[in-house]
C-alpha cells in the first residue's frame, strides 16, 4: 500500500487521477476502520489532511457558503450554526465529540451511505457538491442528483469533492434522527425540514428510509402551497398530519437490524410532523417581530 | 514508510511503519507508549483517544501517516513529571478507576473538556464523555472525579 500525502489542492487531483487504486483518506472514520478490519486493502490512501483549504469555509460572491470537503462537524456546529442551522444540528448528533473532532461532510459525502446525517439536511437546503478533476475541472452536483445507491455516489472515478455549495438559512431548520441512544447511534431514520420564506418554498431530507437519501418531493410541494408564509397563520392539523403522510410516502424503507420498514415509515412521518411544528413556531415569531 | 512526530513534546522518527496502519498502532507498539488502549478499533470506546494537534482523537481511526509533522499528547503526557494532573488524582481518589482500561481515553477526553469548559454542568460532562465507554464503573464515580478536578481547579475545594 502506498500512502499519498498531496500538500495542494492541484497534487491532490493529479494523484486522483493517477492512482484510481487510491482511497482518498479525510477524518478516517469511515475508512480507517474498513482497514482495521481488513475489509479494505487499497492500493494506496490519498490523505487530504494537509490541504489546508479543504478545512475552510467562506461566503462566496453570490452569498452562500462555500464550506470546503474536509471541516470537520465540530466546526461546522461551533461555526456555521446560525447560517446552516439544520446541517449544524445534524453534525451534533453524529457519533462522539472524538468523531466530530475528525470526522466530516466531505467524507460523509464520499461514503454516500443511506444513513449518512449530513444529507438531509444538504437536500433541504439544496446544497450542491463541488466535485473537481483535474482533466475537466468543477463539476457542481445538486445534492438531490448526488446519492445514487447504497454507498454510491456521482463522483466519476477521477474526481474529489472540493467543497458544497449552500446558501445561509432565510428561515427556520430543523433535523430530527430516531435512534437508540443521544449519542453514538446510526440513524434508524432521520428528517430535516427547511423553509425558504423568500421563495416560498419548502425543503426536505429523507434519511435513512430508502436506499439513499432523498427528498419528499410531494411533501414539499403540498406544504408550500398550505402554508400561510403572509399572516403566519397557525398550523392546521390537516395540514400537519398530510404532510407526515405524504414525507412517509417518499420513504421506500427496508427491515433491518436497527428497525422495520413499516416503523421506519411511522417515524418519518412523526419526525416531518414535529420538525413542521418546530420550524413553523419559529416562523409565527418571526413574522409576528416584523409586523 | 518513515512517520516524524511529535508525542508529549519529543520528536520521534517512526520507521517500518505500514502504510494502512494506525496512529494507535504507532504509539503503542513503536513508540512504547501503551497507555493508549486498543478495544474496538472502531471508535466506538474511546479508549484510544489522544490529543492530535490539540484535539481529542479516537488513535484508531488516524493514518499513522496523518500524523506526520504533527503534535500528539496522550495519556502518558498529561502528568507534569511525578506530578499527577488533578484530574488524574480525582479519579484515583473517587475510585473512577477499575480496571483501568477504559481510563487513558477518559482521562484526555475529560481533560479537554476541563480545558474548554472549567466548570462543566452535568449535561455537559454527559455529553462530552459519551463517546468513552467504561464496562466497570457504571459512570457515576467517573462524573464524580470529573466535577472533584473542576472544583479543585476552580479553587473551590
Ligand atoms: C464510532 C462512529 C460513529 C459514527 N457515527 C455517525 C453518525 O452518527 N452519523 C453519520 O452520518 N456518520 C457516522 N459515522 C460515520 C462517519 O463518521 C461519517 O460518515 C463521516 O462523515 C466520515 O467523514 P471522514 O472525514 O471521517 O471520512 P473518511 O473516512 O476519511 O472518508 C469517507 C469516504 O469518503 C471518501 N472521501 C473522503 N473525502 C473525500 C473527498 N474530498 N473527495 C472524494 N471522496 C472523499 C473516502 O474515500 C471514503 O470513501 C460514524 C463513524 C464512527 C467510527
Ligand atoms: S480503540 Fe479507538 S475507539 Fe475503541
Ligand atoms: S474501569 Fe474497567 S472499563 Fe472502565
Amino acid at each position: 500500500m502506498d500512502f499519498l500525502r498531496p500538500t495542494t489542492w492541484a497534487e491532490a487531483l493529479a494523484a486522483r487521477a493517477d492512482r484510481p487504486d487510491a482511497v482518498p483518506l479525510q477524518g478516517g472514520t469511515d475508512v480507517m476502520v474498513e482497514i482495521n478490519f481488513d475489509v479494505r486493502r487499497p492500493g494506496a490512501l490519498l490523505d487530504l489532511t494537509s490541504i489546508p483549504e479543504l478545512a475552510t469555509w467562506e461566503r462566496a460572491a453570490d452569498g452562500r457558503l462555500r464550506v470546503g470537503a474536509g471541516l470537520p462537524y465540530a466546526r461546522v456546529v461551533a461555526e456555521l450554526g446560525d447560517a446552516l442551522p439544520g446541517l449544524a444540528q445534524a453534525s451534533r448528533t453524529v457519533g462522539s465529540p472524538q468523531i466530530r473532532n475528525r470526522g466530516t461532510v466531505g467524507g460523509n459525502l464520499g461514503a454516500a451511505s443511506p444513513a449518512g446525517d449530513a444529507h438531509p439536511p444538504l437536500l433541504a437546503g439544496d446544497a450542491v457538491v463541488e466535485a473537481e478533476s483535474a482533466a475537466r475541472g468543477t463539476r457542481l452536483i445538486p445534492a438531490a442528483e448526488f446519492y445514487l445507491g447504497v454507498k454510491r455516489n456521482a463522483l466519476a472515478p477521477d474526481e474529489l469533492i472540493r467543497a458544497f455549495r449552500m446558501a445561509p438559512a432565510t428561515g427556520p431548520q430543523y433535523f430530527s434522527k430516531v435512534g437508540t441512544r443521544n449519542a453514538m447511534v446510526i440513524a434508524v431514520c432521520s428528517f430535516a425540514l427547511a423553509l425558504h420564506p423568500a421563495e416560498r418554498r419548502v425543503g426536505t431530507g429523507v434519511g435513512s428510509a430508502a436506499p439513499t437519501p432523498r427528498r419528499a418531493r410531494a411533501a414539499e410541494e403540498f406544504l408550500a402551497a398550505e402554508l400561510d408564509w403572509t399572516g403566519g397563520a397557525a398550523l392546521d392539523a390537516r395540514v400537519r398530519s398530510r404532510f407526515g403522510e405524504l414525507a412517509a410516502e417518499a420513504a421506500s424503507p427496508i427491515d433491518d437490524v436497527r428497525g422495520t420498514a413499516a416503523y421506519r415509515r411511522h417515524a418519518v412521518a412523526v419526525m416531518a410532523r414535529r420538525t413542521l411544528g418546530w420550524a413553523w413556531n419559529d416562523y409565527r415569531k418571526q413574522v409576528e417581530a416584523c409586523a | 514508510m518513515r512517520v516524524n512526530l511529535t508525542v508529549n513534546g519529543r520528536a520521534e522518527a517512526v520507521d517500518d511503519v505500514w502504510e494502512g496502519e494506525s496512529l494507535l498502532y504507532v504509539l503503542r507498539e513503536r513508540v512504547g507508549l501503551p497507555g493508549s488502549k486498543n478495544a474496538c478499533e472502531q471508535g466506538e470506546c474511546g479508549s484510544c483517544t489522544v490529543y492530535l494537534d490539540g484535539v481529542p482523537v479516537c488513535a484508531c481511526l488516524v493514518a499513522a501517516g496523518q500524523a506526520e509533522g504533527r503534535e500528539v499528547r496522550t495519556v502518558e503526557g498529561l502528568a507534569e513529571g511525578d506530578r499527577l494532573d488533578p484530574l488524574q488524582e480525582a479519579f484515583l481518589e473517587c475510585g473512577a478507576v477499575q480496571c483501568g482500561f477504559c481510563t487513558p481515553g477518559l482521562l484526555v477526553q475529560a481533560h479537554d473538556l476541563l480545558a474548554r469548559v472549567p466548570e462543566p454542568g452535568d449535561a455537559e460532562i454527559r455529553e462530552a464523555l459519551a463517546g468513552n465507554l467504561c464496562r466497570c464503573t457504571g459512570y457515576e464515580k467517573i462524573l464524580d472525579a470529573v466535577r472533584l478536578a473542576a472544583a479543585r481547579k476552580a479553587g473551590r475545594r
